[in-house]
């Protein structure tokens, strides 16, 4: 019942959120860019929630999984400077004379995109980046099978804990190595730009900013609501267990590693879906975006955050990410010591990774350990007993049952 | 046959004008020498160079540099040096004479043409040079440019040499001059067969240019050496050989479809191209079609479409034709490459196996640490990388203040140790410790010590790379032919990997340390009630295992660029190579960092022109070895695998 509570006031806190932000931005309180760190922070957020979902809640660091963020951008790039490269070649070839030719266009786009790694066709991984419906099926399906194929060999190897951390995290370096190449077909290093350009869409960026700020609120509506449900129903109950002790629960008859790659797998797409909004806010996807620090950084989130605790993550990511846009912004002030000055846009790394290290250490439950805290007298009494093998993570469930 | 050629030779010298002095010469051919021309002055100047005149030498450079002059009084020949009012006179034999003004004397101004005679003639005087360097200079000129000329002085040189290194030179290059320049076929092809599969570059830089072919068309085959007959569609495309086709002018070149729209909006009258409205022009068809009608009219120049241009593709043949005009030559040349190819196939096998092993070596001396630190103790340390790049910028400040390379690599590796070895037990102390059993928590919180420290390295010696400069003894390599070679660096890095491998043995198997640490990892509560301080031991293995990380930064930072980044470069795959390897097993990381490390070169050999690639599939291969050895290479039984 606690957890109907909870995804009532999460719903409520979102909603008033989005409407004193839109109130804001349309009387120029809030700047549009700043609108757009907002939205790209509410898919992040998106990208923690899954996080949660498969490391507090299934017990798997998994350290690739903003490669999947990433795809998701990569895909619906595709065709965002597809659909745009088209409008800008069909307006050339208009005044031209003569009435273009289907082999002129396609011509036009493939050198106009491609140029930049001194290629003029376009590769087969284009074929469908024509069509935005198609695209949208391969945001899901490219991640999802990607992650299906790698989960599967990875939890029938019974490849588990640190292990499967560096497997992952091996998998996103081979990845972002190949999208580094100019023969990846997704030009190389120079990554896709100018998606903040809708196609056909002849709003200004303050109204195109808006848009996505909401989608980015629904969706992060959507995912609390739909993950709420998972974890607190008897799906919820089997992956905490297998987090708790695996051997047991295979025992118990359960297919772990079924459970294992199903929570992979919608994990992966969830993020897939939450780079798709966060990438045409951002402007600009690059192969550095799949370096294995960032699929670190969203661990980071969730570790601030609380794992075991979806609105600790939701907090987690959006803390960190926005506290460090603001120290890296260079809009902190620095602070003089008389033998130097600490500058916040060179120091602020170094003050997240101790965080992060104390946070491990003193507070393995996070920011929201601070809500049960203040909670607390409403939590029954344990009469001391731990909460389980591992008290880094959380069992609000048992706890609160 | 080589004797034979040499007696020709030595009947060419022997001209009439034999044993004479120089000026002898120069007098009697006066009138040839002041009108001297290519045509005729070859005599005079073999004349010369054969004289035996120990002033030849000096008088043919003279002439060459147009420092030779013929006297206006009496007619007689002198050398000339520039000065500043006028000129000093020397006679042929070298006495000075004085000086003299430009009005006393006519200088021979020999043309392009005849100077180039008069070079080709003072080569074989630079070649018997009385100094050696100078000969070997002058062998090192014709070797780097050879020219046919330069094969007749170069064996007149030969029998003059005693020097046996220079003496094996010439006659290696007299050698490859001969298969290119000779006049005779059979002396080319017996000079092709006598060098057999040797690897030296210079046999397949003189080898390669005598078969090199031309492609063409021809409607019958063509006279000269033919290689081979082309297919179109099997041995060229269409379009190649169409290109062919109309490079040699047998065929009308191919529409583009920027010519066909220029010349459609060039007739556009109405909104009509040839009877087509321009709204239906959206396609190529249609174009096409507008075209071919303005062909009729005559409007347009004539141009082939696809089907004609396949048909005239049809009614021509295609040949590989060699540009060197003997065919025994070229298949004695060809089978030669063939046979040199497979030879340096063998020795790239060797040196690719070469390649392998420094990489493999590298890989081991990164991996090592935490062999001991994640194999041993199981301490996932993110870090690890940052001591390796801590263990870099530690040589690098040494070098700052040490500036005799030597002594400062010597200074640097086990102050190096040092550190790492204090940053390790400061972090065991303050972090790991309270981790112990929580893995993960483990892999978070030395994550974030790394970017940290990354970002203290960054700050503190700037995002440039820092130089971290080996000592000249190291510079270089071994060779040991044109393919197979290997630098110095990592023959040091190799021998290093290899120190550290016995070392590793030695303190485990042989230590009472290693025998405590082995006691600590698997059973701490026993080992403690042995008597052993489990916190002791770990403290000094976790410190052990990072200070080798610091010493592998300063191998490392050699080769490699010193950023605050260098060590993010080698975690994962440190990483790799101990898991894939067997945790816990040295051995298990010595047959992973061989295995990644000769993978890895044998992918970037198959794959050269992309080392990312290599990677990507390096890890890709990782990922699926792993399906099928879960626990390594070399996986651990019984007792000693622990849980």
């Amino acid at each position: 019942m606690r957890n109907q509570k909870s995804r009532l006031i999460f719903v409520l806190v979102l909603a008033l959120f989005t409407i004193l932000v839109t109130i804001g931005a349309q009387n120029g309180l809030v700047s549009t860019s700043f609108v757009k760190t907002l939205g790209k922070t509410l898919c992040l957020c998106i990208a923690a929630l899954a996080m949660d979902l498969i490391w507090g809640y299934a017990g798997i660091l998994s350290l690739g999984h903003m490669a999947f963020f990433a795809l998701g951008g990569y895909m619906i790039g595709m065709w965002l400077m597809y659909a745009r490269t088209e409008e800008i070649v069909v307006a050339s070839l208009a005044n031209a004379g003569l009435p273009a030719t289907p082999e002129e266009i396609s011509q036009g786009i493939a050198s106009q995109i491609f140029g930049v790694v001194g290629a003029s066709d376009l590769p087969m991984i284009w074929g469908f980046a024509h069509s935005l419906p198609l695209q949208l099926m391969l945001v899901v399906l490219l991640p999802g099978l990607l992650a299906l194929a790698f989960g599967w060999l990875a939890f029938r190897a019974r490849v588990t804990g640190v292990y499967l951390s560096i497997l992952t995290q091996a998998m996103t370096l081979a990845l972002a190595l190949y999208l580094f190449q100019n023969d990846s077909g997704l030009r190389g290093n120079n990554g896709l730009s100018g998606l903040q350009n809708l196609p056909g869409v002849t709003a200004g960026q303050q109204e195109v900013s808006l848009w996505f700020f909401w989608a980015a609120a629904a969706a992060l509506c959507i995912t609390y609501i739909g993950l709420s449900a998972i974890v607190s129903g008897k799906f919820g109950s089997v992956i905490r267990a297998i987090r708790d002790d695996e051997a047991r629960v295979r025992f118990l008859g359960y297919s772990v590693e079924a459970y294992k790659l199903f929570v992979f797998t919608l994990t992966s797409v969830i993020v897939a879906l939450a780079g798709a909004l966060y990438y045409p806010q951002a402007g600009i996807i690059n192969p550095a975006e799949l370096a294995p620090i960032a699929s670190i950084y969203l661990a980071v989130w969730v570790a601030i955050g609380g794992r075991g605790k979806l609105y600790g993550a939701v907090i987690g990511a959006a803390v960190v990410s926005l506290l460090s846009s603001w120290f890296t912004g260079g809009r902190a002030p620095s602070i003089p010591l008389g033998f130097a000055t600490i500058d916040w846009v060179n120091w602020w790394q170094v003050l997240l990774g101790l965080s992060f290290v104390c946070v491990t250490l003193f507070a393995p439950k996070g920011i929201s350990g601070i809500f049960d805290w203040v909670a607390g007298a409403a939590s029954p009494d344990r009469k001391g007993a731990p909460l389980g093998r591992d008290d880094g993570s959380l069992q609000e469930q048992e706890a609160l049952k | 046959m080589r004797t034979l050629l040499i007696c020709l030779f030595a009947l060419l010298s022997v001209t009439p004008l034999r044993a004479q002095t120089v000026a002898e010469i120069l007098s009697a051919n006066a009138g040839l020498i002041e009108k001297s021309s290519r045509q005729t002055i070859a005599p005079v100047i073999d004349a010369l160079a054969a004289s035996g005149d120990p002033m030849a030498a000096e008088v043919l450079a003279a002439w060459q540099e147009k420092a030779l002059a013929i006297r206006k009084g009496d007619g007689a020949f002198v050398l000339l040096k520039t000065t500043s009012d006028g000129y000093e006179v020397r006679d042929l034999t070298g006495a000075t004479l004085g000086t003299a003004t430009k009005t006393d004397v006519t200088e021979l101004k020999p043309n392009a043409g005849v100077r180039a005679m008069i070079a080709t003639a003072l080569v074989q005087f630079t070649l018997s040079d009385p100094d050696i360097s100078k000969r070997q200079a002058a062998l090192d000129s014709i070797a780097k440019d050879p020219k046919p000329e330069a094969l007749l002085p170069l064996r007149a040189a030969i029998k003059l040499e005693k020097a046996p290194t220079i003496l094996a030179q010439k006659q290696r290059l007299e050698q490859l001059l001969t298969l290119r320049f000779d006049a005779d076929p059979a002396a080319r092809v017996a000079a092709i067969t006598g060098f057999g599969a040797d690897l030296g570059l210079d046999l397949r830089a003189a080898l390669n240019p005598l078969v090199v072919t031309k492609r063409l068309a021809a409607s019958s085959p063509p006279d000269g050496n033919i290689a081979r007959a082309l297919q179109p569609g099997r041995d060229l495309s269409q379009t190649e050989a169409y290109d062919l086709l109309v490079a040699a002018g047998l065929a009308l070149p191919r529409l583009t479809i920027e010519a066909e729209r220029a010349a459609l909006l060039a007739n556009l009258t109405d909104g009509m191209v040839g009877g087509v409205a321009l709204a239906d022009l959206a396609s190529q068809a249609a174009r096409d079609r507008a075209y071919t009608a303005l062909e009729a009219e005559g409007r347009v120049p004539q141009a082939m479409t696809d089907a004609e241009a396949k048909a005239a593709v049809n009614d021509f043949q295609f040949y590989d034709v060699y540009v060197e005009p003997d065919a025994a030559v070229t298949s004695a040349a060809s089978a030669a490459l063939t046979s040199i190819g497979y030879r340096v196939d063998f020795m790239q096998a060797a040196d690719l196996a070469l390649d392998g092993l420094s990489l493999a070596s590298i890989y081991f001396l990164a991996a090592i640490g935490l062999a001991i630190t994640f194999g041993v103790m199981g301490v996932i340390n993110m870090a690890h990388g940052e001591f390796i790049t801590l263990g870099a910028y530690t040589g690098y400040v040494v070098q700052q203040w040490v500036p005799n390379y030597t002594a400062s690599i010597l200074i640097a590796l086990p102050l190096a140790f040092a550190v790492t070895f204090a940053a390790g037990v400061a972090m065991e102390r303050l972090v790991i410790r309270h981790l112990y059993k929580r893995p993960l928590e483990t892999l978070l919180a030395t994550f974030g010590i790394s970017i940290a420290l990354q970002q203290i390295f960054k700050n503190i010696f700037g995002t440039q790379a820092r130089p971290l400069t080996s000592p000249a003894w190291l510079d270089g390599a071994l060779s040991f032919n044109d393919v197979v070679s290997i630098s110095y660096i990592r023959i040091a890095i190799f021998v290093l990997a290899l120190v550290f491998l016995g070392f590793f043995l030695w303190l485990m198997k042989r230590t009472r340390l290693g025998l405590e640490v082995r006691a600590v990892t698997q059973n701490p509560g026993m080992a403690a009630s042995m008597g052993i301080n489990p916190d002791r031991i770990n403290m000094l293995t976790f410190g052990l295992g990072s200070g080798i990380a610091g010493i592998a930064g300063v191998a490392i930072g050699l080769f490699a660029k010193v950023t605050s980044e260098l060590g993010t470069d080698y975690i994962v795959q440190s990483f790799m190579t101990v898991v894939v390897g067997g945790v816990g097993n040295i051995w298990g990381t010595l047959a992973g960092a061989t295995m990644i490390g000769g993978l890895q070169k044998m992918i970037e050999f198959l794959n050269p022109s992309n080392t990312l690639a290599a990677q990507t599939y390096m890890i890709l291969f990782i990922i699926l070895f792993i399906q099928f050895r879960p626990r390594g290479i070399i996986a651990l039984r019984g007792r000693a695998a622990g849980d």
